[in-house]
């Protein structure tokens, strides 16, 4: 089948199978940021926007996308890099697999919630896994990167 | 992974329900969360998306959803945070993430009348209503009891809430913040009514009638005693045992909630 939407500003027309989700259309068409790490949609790491919402690509069908903006890390770069910046300080990143769903997820969360505390910051990001850190310091980076304060 | 053959971007409810008669492999889409987990072929997949049930409405009297809200919306909508002691949004909050419940459905959780169901267990104890493209509306309790079979498929279109003005309190207990419950429990007021539920024992959620009427005499421990004299089994996530005991506490603390906020507590 046919569809089109537009991927970082970028439109996309083009024949995609009936049953592909929307992270497979993506890292098809190069946005290997978005990455898969389960096969039970319980994980946060293939999280990308859908017109500004935070969604599971793994579990979106790229149909439903028809006419619909995503958005990628790589559609944030300077914000993005802003926030690495307070993990890095934090060494929040060990292998760093989970970091672009997080990333997403956190930016998504900053434009949503207004001045979150972190009770409901914790429950914002639940649904993002991460098997090294322990998450006390990716906590840490969100909280000071949301207050805008020093790395 | 599933796999489809054709993609259906439903432009009318006449359509969807056409398609889905048309072929027995045919499948409603809801939000995919469940439906992607399993290994099955489908032939067409029948999108409900763009047919507007993706609206949170008060109409005549009671709060309708469309099958295609997402839980995120109930548990962030102002009409759905502001009824019923906010057991809605708290019955939904801690289903997996926040990225999963932009994805999920009411119309997913509500046809799938799945054990472990969260929303289930808080609607059973609000006047609910589910309204099926071919059946048409009916009790909650009233779909519960349909058999489930390929022959009785349907459409869900619209879950719709009696806004009564009842005050109503959810609970459940879980092994870590986002696994599914290990047991769940609604209670909720409404004049001298009582109305509690017990779900994911794991059996689907059930009202508890014996409680019910022990509430409404003000006999708490008798409460219990009807909410352990329920069926219970075991599991990975907890014994039989366990969760009856587990239970009790629950319907005990959201009953207790609600009498606190009427200050009899
Ligand atoms: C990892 C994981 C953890 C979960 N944890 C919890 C939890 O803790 N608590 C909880 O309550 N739930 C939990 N769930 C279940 C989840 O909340 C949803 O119930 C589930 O994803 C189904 O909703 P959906 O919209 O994704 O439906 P789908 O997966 O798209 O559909 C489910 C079934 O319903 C049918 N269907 C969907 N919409 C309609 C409709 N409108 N009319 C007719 N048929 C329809 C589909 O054909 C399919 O058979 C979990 C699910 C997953 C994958
Ligand atoms: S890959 Fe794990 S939730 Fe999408
Ligand atoms: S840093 Fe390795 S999974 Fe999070």
């Amino acid at each position: 089948m046919r569809i089109k939407l537009t991927v970082n500003g970028r439109q996309f027309d083009k024949h995609v199978p009936a049953d592909m989700m929307l992270l497979d259309f993506l890292r098809k068409y190069g946005f290997v940021s978005v990455k898969r790490g389960c096969e039970t949609s319980n994980c946060g790491l293939c999280t990308v926007w859908v017109d500004e919402r935070p969604v599971l690509s793994c579990t979106y069908p790229v149909a439903r996308a028809e006419g619909r903006r995503v958005t990628t890390i790589e559609g944030v770069v300077p914000e993005a890099e802003e926030f690495g910046k307070f993990l890095a300080a934090r060494g929040a990143e060990q292998c760093g697999f989970c970091s672009p769903g997080l990333v997403m997820t956190v930016l998504a969360m900053k434009r949503e919630l207004r001045s979150p505390d972190e009770q409901q910051v914790r429950a914002y990001l639940a649904g993002n896994l991460c098997r090294c850190s322990g998450y006390t310091s990716q906590l840490d980076a969100v909280m000071s990167f949301l207050k805008g304060g020093a790395r | 992974m599933y796999t489809i053959k054709t993609y259906l971007m439903a432009q009318t409810l006449d359509e969807a329900y056409s398609a889905l008669q048309k072929n027995k492999s045919n499948v409603v889409l809801g939000g995919c969360g469940w439906l992607k987990m399993a290994r099955k072929r489908f032939w067409t997949g029948i999108d409900l998306s763009r047919l507007g049930l993706d609206r949170i409405e008060e109409r005549d009297g009671w709060l309708e959803l469309g099958a295609m809200v997402t839980l995120r919306q109930l548990e962030t909508d102002p009409a759905a945070r502001a009824v019923f002691g906010g057991i809605l949004p708290q019955s939904v909050e801690r289903i997996v993430g926040v990225q999963f419940r932009n994805c999920a459905t009411v119309g997913g959780c509500v046809w799938m009348r799945a054990g472990f169901s969260d929303l289930l267990t808080a609607l059973l104890v609000l006047e609910t209503e589910v309204e099926l493209y071919h059946a048409g509306r009916m009790p909650l309790e009233t779909f519960l009891a349909l058999p489930q079979s390929r022959e009785t498929r349907d459409i869900l279109t619209h879950v719709r809430v009696k806004l009564d003005g009842r005050d109503a309190a959810y609970q459940s207990v879980r092994n870590t913040a986002t696994d599914f419950p290990v047991v769940t429990a609604a209670a909720a007021h409404l004049g001298q009514s009582w109305m509690v539920a017990v779900g994911a024992r794991p059996m689907r959620a059930v009202r508890v009638p014996a409680a019910e009427t022990a509430l409404s005499a003000g006999a708490m421990p008798e409460a219990c005693r009807a909410v352990a004299a329920l069926g219970y089994a075991g599991n990975l996530r907890g014994s039989a045992d366990y969760r009856r005991k587990v239970a009790q506490v629950l319907v005990r603390r959201a009953a207790g909630e609600i009498l606190q906020r009427e200050g009899k507590q």
